[in-house]
Formats: C-alpha cells, structure tokens, sequence
C-alpha cells in the first residue's frame, strides 16, 4: 500500500508498504529517519518515541497505515537548523548522553513533559519518563538535563512547528 | 568517506569537534542532588591537568553527542546501502538435539530470497570461540542450546527473510539436555563437548595459608546468582558490503574489532586483511558485545549473494544471541575471632557456563581470585568451576565473576557482623585490604586500595529523610499526588496505590568490592594508537586513531582529552575505530582508558618528542608550531602494554594475576513494604577510587550507570531458564530499572593516584556494578528480617512464602 504522511514538516509518501509494516519501519528504513530506535518492539523501552499529532507514541506500536494523512514529529525535527533544542542541549551538557540508543526517545518524551509541564519537580520527571529505558546512565543526570532544559528559556514559538527537515541531509540515504 | 552509506558508516564522524569547558552542572560537584538526599560534602575534582581547554580532568561534551541528540548517528541497526539484503537465522527449538537432516527446498522457492546457508556453506573453519574456538558458525549435527544458529537466509525484505526462515525444515532427534550446572559435574552426565573430556570448562583453586585452620566464630551460607542480561538497549546488528578483492567490508557493533577480524576471518577461510571491520554506532554493550553474534553469517551471505548483506535481531533473539552473566552457586564459610579478624574464608563456587566456553574459563579466574573479596584473610581455601550445560551461553558481563563472588562475600559478611555483634561497617572496616597488604593469591596490592575510607564516606554521607508515614506528609515536602498528604511515587508499589505506608520499613545495608582492571593471568593486553600532527588552515591539528571501541562510555572524548593535555593542541579529531590500525583490545574490564590511553598517550609523547627534535629541543608551544612544521606532518604510531600478569598456579592459585585492583562500596536505603514484597530504593550512595578522574562528568555517568545495573540484579533482573528455555526474552518479562527504579545517587569520589597507571588513572566501569547488589540486599534483609540469599530477590522470599 502506499502511505503519505508529513514528517517534520514535509509530506512525504512511502510505496509498498507491506501491511504489517509499523510506523517505526516505515519511518527508518523507507523515509530515511533512522534516529528514532527499534529496541524492543513491544512498546517497553520509550526509544522509538514520536509525536504523532501532537501526542507522543511508540512508533513501534503504530501500524503504518494508522499515520496515513496525519502528522509526524521525530527526533530529527526538534533542532532549528543548527541550532539544538534546549532538550538537546541540556542532554548534550549535563552528560545524559552516553550510548546514546535511548536519547532521541528520552529527547522527545522531555521535549513533550516540558510543553505539558514547563517546570515539572523531580517526581513529575520520573513519572513523565517512566515509559524510557535507559541502560547507561542510571538516569541521574537524565534529570539533570530535564531540570536544565526546563530552567533555559523555551524557543518561542516554535513548539510544534518544523521549519526544517534535518533528515534530508543528516541522515537520508 | 568511500563507502555505500550517505550517512556515516561509524561511531565518530571524521571532523574535528572542538572542545567546550567543563558544564557547570556537573564539574563542580561529584554529588548529586535531590529532594532526599541532600549533597554530601566530597571534595572537588582534581584540577585539569594543563592550561589546555577540554584536556586530562576537565568534561568536554562528548565529540559524538551532538549526533546522537539529533538521531542522526549511524548506528549498527541504521545502516543501509544500495541492493541490500537483509539476513535472518534460523535457531534451534531444542536444548540439546542431533540434527538428521536440513531441507531448504520449501525456503529458497520463496521468491524474494537470495540465498539459504547452513554449515555446508561455511568456507572456512566452522568454530570460533573468544578463549577456546568451540563454537559452530552454524550448527553442524548436533545443537546444544535454545537458539543456537542453524541456518540463515538472505531476502530482500527483512519479513520475507523471516519467512523463509520459518520454511526451513528441521529434523530433530531430541536428546535429554543438562540444565543444571551441578548435574553437568555428575560423571553419569553426557559429555557436552566430548574433545573437551569433561563437562568442566576450568576449575581454579586458591590456597594460602593453613588448610586446617579453625576459627572462634564460624558463619556458613550457600547463596544464588540469577542469570543476567547486560540488555543493551541497541540489539546485535550489522553491515557486510562484498568487496571488490574477493573480501569483505563489515559495519558492526562490537567490543573488539580485532578479535572480531580474526573470528570471521578463520570462518570464511580468508586472511585478517581481506577481512575489513569498522565500528558503526554502538547502543551499549556491558560485554555483550565479546561474542561474535551476527557478524560471520552477514559476511556468508553478502560473498555467497555479491551483495550488501545487513542484519538486525530483534528484541526475543537478542535474548538469544549474546551470552549472558554466569549463573552462579556459591558456598561459603567465613571465620573470625570474637574481635572479628578474619581467620579463615572457603569457598565453593559454581559457575554456569552454558553450551559453549565463550569467557568461562576468565569469569572462573576472576570469581575464585577475588573470590574474598576486599579484604585481609590469613587462610583461605577457593575453589570455583565453570561447567558446560545446555542452558544459554554465559560469559563478559560487566563485573565479570567479581559481581557473583561479592554477593557470596558480602552476605557473610553481614551474616558474621550479626554473629559477632558488630556493625557490619566496623567489621568490615576491621578486616579491609589496604595498599601493602597480601591477596589469596600471594599478589602484593601495590597501589593505594582504600577499603576502609571508601566504607567510612559512604557511611558518613546524611541519610535520606525518614520514610513516610500513613498520614503524615510527603518526606520530600513536594505536594501530594494521593489521598492523605503524602506522594504515593515515594512508596513502594508506587501509583499501584498498594500501600500509603503500612507495612513500609526502612532498611539500610551496605557492600564493597573489588574488581581487576585490565585482561589477567599473563595474557598479552596491549593497545595501539597513531597520532597525527599537522597544520591546517595555518592551525595545529591532530588526527588519533585507535581501533578501541566506543561504547558509550566516552572513549573518544578520553582520546582527544589525552592529545589536547599532551600536545597543547585544541583542534583533536578521533578517527572512526576501525581494523586499519593495531588491536586496541576490548573495550571490557574497565580497561580502555588504562590501556588505550596509555597508547595514545605514548603516541603523543613520540610525536612531542619528533616536534621539539625538529624545533631544536625544548618544548613548542601550539602557536609555533606551524612555523617548526610547515606543510609536513608528524605521524606516530604505538603498540602500548601494561605491565605483565602471570599465570595462577593451577594447584595453588598463587601468582601476581591482575595489573591493578579497583574498588567501591555502597551504602543503600530502601523502603519496603514487607506484606507485599514491594521495595522502593529511597537511595544510593556511592564512594569509589578512580586514580584520577580523568573526566569528571564520564566518572561520575559510569558510577551511576554501573550501580543501576548492580541495583537491577538486587532487585529484579534474571532471564529465568526452565528446561534449557528462556521464559522472558523480552522487555515486557525481562525487566531493567526504570527511571521510578533509580533513586537519587549521592556519589564521592577518591583519586588516589596509582603510580603504574597512566596518569595515575584506575579503571572505573566495573566497580559500582559490583558493591551496588549486596548493599540494596543487605538493606533489603534490615528492612524485612528475612534471610535472602539468592539474587534477584523475589517478593515471595520477602514476605517469605515458601
């Protein structure tokens, strides 16, 4: 089947689409958008996390005909150009990152805490992250970077909006 | 970069990142803050070690960070080229069987499908092994595990490589599998490795002192290791591109490249240097990334299909394609005087080493060799075996051998602190090695080994406040989420809203470890570097290369940290890792930035050296070095070793075995609701030793990450065999900690220099991973009385059902 879906900002169309195919698949081996994870394939460890409409979900969990006509934000879309996220920058200074398997599911699910939420205390973190495995880092300083982006100024205006595409030259094929 | 990919083939792109200065929110302070747990008073870091920015000591970001937090780096799983096929394997359902018969027919009439191999198809030696090659590529007439490869396929879409798989058939004469390590010692077990002639695949002894010595005091206890999985979060998966000679490029996640290289290479009947691999992005590895898993069969398929061949195990086969940590049985018996000195530790200690040796024989070495632990026994009688079974492979899992011993060592020591009437700390305290003092191996530890300040700092960091009560209010003062004034996300049982703190009791317990940095026993452990200095744009700049893997640990920050400090050059790129340079080693036993880092760092010094000989002598400062350089480069490349190791004594266990000795302790505190079994770790505290901390952020990251792990088999991590089968093989059953699971880690530092190390540096990965399970148990046993002694500890031993 074919599935046309706007990623990032962009409308974009994946030809035969096998119908057991996830949104996850779809996302990384047939659009070029191979940051957002496939770790565990059952919904569990938060690394294939995306926003679909605006409401973040396991990728893994979405059959990929579920996404026709609607709207993807990945981990790809949140930089502005060159310039990272505040999620991206705290994760990046406060050594949250070491692997780095699980980041852009933890990326996108404190990028989404952080909207709900713009000042969450430590237990909301906890509670908002639950769903994100980690193996590295035992989480501390994944906190840190949570309390860090959420005490840097939010870019304005700019939450759901994807201006740009970083996949078209950071990870197409 | 030539090559199939648009996107980076490896870890660490090929440009120069430059370093910033140390965060603010990590360098200042090793501690942690929370709500709970207030900071505790450890010193700050030792100063960098030059006027060079992002050099030794300070915590530049990590040069591959920036990629990671966009999801643009090429991980193994990631990786594509054009005409690619993707590979799938077909493992067996039994744990032991002979195999009459393979028939294909049914799979390569599937179109879509390229290509169909078994062990027919192996061109080279069907065996590969990390110490001892017994291991087949693909099974050849007999399967001694639950998911050992038998064949594989490759297909154009990965579904139809599934289905080809599911094609393929099988027949079987089942045989009655050995799924106990002490039924593998039975001399009526069959012989699972018949050229091996015995079950056994290495008994170590250890004996000092007087075998018949008695004791005032004597504790006995048999104790249980459940097996662990190191769970990466990014399964086994690869890249093989034919190449143009009749060889074979390989993108792959490993620990090793080398020992990598010669596997596959022995496999495919072709020399190491036809045999290419560079390291692709690595999402985590724990040392289950030793093993070959994926890497000979992707080759197979991509020379037998002249196409690039990728393959990616899912979560279910992952659990079936990396060994995992040794089950174990250990069998104690500590005595002491009434003063607690210890006079006397035996030992008995059974490893399960499963179908195949993978790193038995090492995990063995080091189970029985610091199998006492952190402490000075005058006699001391050890005898560990690692036995073949038809249960999953074991082998590296960080801790390697130390993690089982120190639960062993650890719970007696507690038990004897009750049997005396001391404080298990003051015990504990009482008996520690010290630098000077002898191990059970005759080894001298020559180096600082502070045992008794690491339980002492530990010991004094301020408690948590106290739990909380039925009705009293939240201990954190954060306002409430449940009914009655307090936040049921600090209970045990959590949101489940299982208690709102009757039954909860507080409990505190603590651990201590020691771990052997670097490879043992008189193996070869050597890494090997290239540094490059020219000038470019008018600026100094420096290539390193190394074939040491990146595994998240922060290698390739360690690198360019090491040349900034040792040449005074800002502008440091860290080449991709690949097999055009020397053997790095394995990125395991704590050893990288020991054993590379020496290796770059004698790099850098050659190529100093070559600098100020063309400057006329003297040092040259990075402004002038254009001048002295001009458009010519200085390239150096260097195998560096350790000092030696020898060999134990196969009768005695003597001998200096290990480079050098690391240690940690914990104290944890735990909440637990003692009618349910539900346990809330309220905190964690840790104190280790590093040497140096070369990079205070990585330290500080590899304290934590390693003591969730050690939390995690305290706590609830064991892939759970029954019959030879893996019950769990999934996140959904096979749980890790969860960020609700880790509670706040107050971390204190020591770095007391080893004069034999680098820089002073001591190996860092390994220890909290080890301390950190018998200190949440102990904490767990002064909450709820009961005895626990077996790991994970389950509700049911908790609330003690039988």
């Amino acid at each position: 089947m074919r599935v046309s879906v706007e990623v990032n900002g962009e409308q974009r169309t994946a030809e035969d689409v096998w119908a057991g195919e996830s949104l996850l698949y779809v996302l990384r081996e047939r659009l070029g958008l191979p940051g957002s994870k496939n770790a565990c394939e059952q919904g569990e460890c938060g690394s294939c996390t995306v926003y679909l409409d605006e409401v973040v979900v396991c990728a893994c969990l979405v059959a990929a005909g579920q996404a026709e006509g609607r709207s993807v934000r990945t981990v790809e879309g949140l930089a502005h150009g060159a310039t990272l996220d505040r999620v991206q920058q705290a994760f990046l200074v406060t050594g949250a990152v070491q692997c780095g398997f699980c980041t852009p599911g933890l990326v996108v699910a404190a990028h989404d805490l952080l909207r709900r939420v713009p000042d969450p205390g430590d237990n909301e973190i906890r509670e908002a992250l639950a769903g994100n495995l980690c193996r590295c880092t035992g989480y501390e300083k994944i906190i840190e970077a949570v309390r860090l982006a959420a005490a840097a100024p939010a870019a304005a205006g700019r939450a759901a909006a994807s201006d740009e595409t970083a996949a078209s030259d950071g990870t197409a094929r | 970069m030539t090559g199939p990919f648009t996107a980076p083939p490896a870890a660490v792109p090929p440009v120069a990142v430059p370093a910033t200065g140390a965060p603010p929110a990590a360098a200042p302070s090793p501690s942690a803050p929370s709500p709970s747990a207030p900071p505790a008073a450890a010193p700050p870091f030792t100063a960098p070690l030059t006027g060079v920015e992002g050099g030794v000591g300070s915590s530049p970001v990590r040069p591959d960070g920036v990629l990671k937090v966009r999801g643009e780096l090429a991980y193994s799983s990631d990786l594509w080229a054009e005409e690619m096929l993707w590979g799938a394997t077909l493992r067996s359902p039994h744990p032991y069987a002979r195999i009459r018969s393979v028939d294909l027919a049914a799979a390569l009439a599937l179109p879509g499908v390229y290509a169909v191999l078994t062990h027919d198809d192996v061109p080279g030696d069907n065996i590969y092994g990390l110490e001892h090659a017994d291991q087949p590529v693909l099974a050849a007439g007999v399967v001694r595990y639950v998911g050992e490869p038998v064949a594989v396929v490759a297909a154009g879409h990965p579904e139809t490589a599934r289905r080809a798989v599911a094609r393929i058939r099988v027949d079987y004469e089942v045989l009655d599998p050995v799924t106990d390590a002490e039924a593998a010692l039975d001399p009526a077990a069959p012989l699972l490795h018949p050229a091996h002639g015995s079950n056994v695949v290495r008994h170590v002894r250890i004996r000092r002192g007087d075998p018949a010595a008695r004791a005032e005091v004597v504790v006995r206890g048999e104790y249980r290791v459940g097996m662990q999985d190191q769970a990466f979060l990014g399964p086994e998966s690869g890249l093989a591109v034919p190449a143009e000679d009749g060889g074979v490029e390989l993108y792959v996640a490993t620990q090793w490249l080398h020992v990598d290289q010669a596997q596959v290479a022995r496999a495919l009947g072709l020399p190491a240097a036809k045999v290419r691999i560079t390291l692709a992005g690595v999402g985590g590895a724990f040392g289950a990334r030793e093993d070959l898993s994926m890497q000979v069969h992707a080759c197979l398929l991509a020379l037998r299909t002249g196409r690039p061949v990728k393959i990616v195990y899912g979560r279910e086969e992952s659990f079936y394609g990396h060994v995992h940590r040794h089950p174990a049985v250990l069998r104690y018996e500590h005595g002491a005087d009434r003063d607690g000195r210890l006079v006397l530790v035996r030992a008995e200690i059974l490893l399960d080493g499963g179908a195949y040796a993978s790193t038995t024989a090492a995990v063995a070495g080091n189970a029985a060799s610091l199998g006492v632990g952190p402490y000075v026994v005058p006699n001391v009688s050890v005898d560990c075996w690692g036995v073949y079974s038809n249960n999953p492979p074991c082998g590296a899992m960080r801790g390697f051998g130390a993690v089982q011993a120190c639960f062993g060592y650890e719970s007696q020591m507690d038990a004897l602190a009750a049997e005396l009437g001391l404080d298990p700390v003051e015990l504990r305290i009482r008996n520690a090695l010290h630098e000077g003092a002898t191990m059970p191996t005759g080894q001298v530890v020559d180096s600082a080994a502070p045992v008794a300040e690491l339980l002492r700092r530990v010991r004094a960091m301020p408690l948590p406040l106290p739990g909380p009560s039925p009705y009293g209010p939240s201990p954190s003062g954060l306002p409430p989420s449940g009914a009655g004034g307090f936040d049921l996300r600090e209970l045990p049982g959590g949101v489940s809203n299982t208690t709102h703190g009757e039954g909860v009791r507080r409990g505190v317990g603590y651990g201590v470890g020691i771990k052997n940095v670097g490879f043992s026993e008189g193996f070869d452990d050597y890494s090997t570097a290239r540094v490059r200095l020219a000038v470019l744009g008018g600026e100094p700049v420096v290539e390193v290369r190394t074939a040491a893997a990146e595994v998240g640990q922060g290698l390739v920050t360690l690198q360019a940290q090491i040349a900034r400090t040792e040449l005074g050059v800002q502008r440091v790129t860290v080449a991709p890792a690949d097999t055009s340079v020397g053997s790095a080693g394995s990125s395991s036993a704590s050893r990288q930035s020991y054993v590379t880092g020496g290796a770059v760092r004698a790099a850098c010094e050659q190529v100093r050296a070559e600098l100020e000989r063309r400057a006329g002598g003297g040092p040259v400062p990075a402004a002038a070095i254009p001048a002295v350089l001009g458009d010519d480069v200085i390239e150096r490349t260097v195998e560096w070793r350790h000092r030696p190791t020898e060999p134990l004594d196969p009768l005695t266990g003597q001998g200096n075995a290990h480079v050098q000795y690391a240690f940690a302790a914990h104290r944890a505190v735990v909440d637990v609701d003692v009618e349910l079994g539900l346990v809330r770790v309220v905190e964690l505290a840790c104190a280790q030793d590093v040497g140096r901390a070369m990079n205070p952020q990585a330290v500080v990251g590899q304290i934590q990450g390693g003591s969730a792990q050690g939390l995690g088999l305290a706590l609830m991590e064991e892939i759970q065999v029954a019959g030879g089968r893996i019950r769990n093989p999934s996140f959904t059953d096979y749980l890790i900690p969860t960020i609700l699971d880790m509670p706040p880690m107050a971390v204190d530092v020591l770095e007391l220099a080893d004069p034999h190390a680098p820089y002073g540096l001591r190996g860092v990965g390994e220890p909290p991973t080890i301390s950190s399970t018998p200190a949440v148990v102990a904490a767990v046993r002064a909450a709820c009385g009961r005895p626990l002694r077996r790991v994970p500890v389950r509700p049911d031993d908790i609330v003690g059902l039988p």
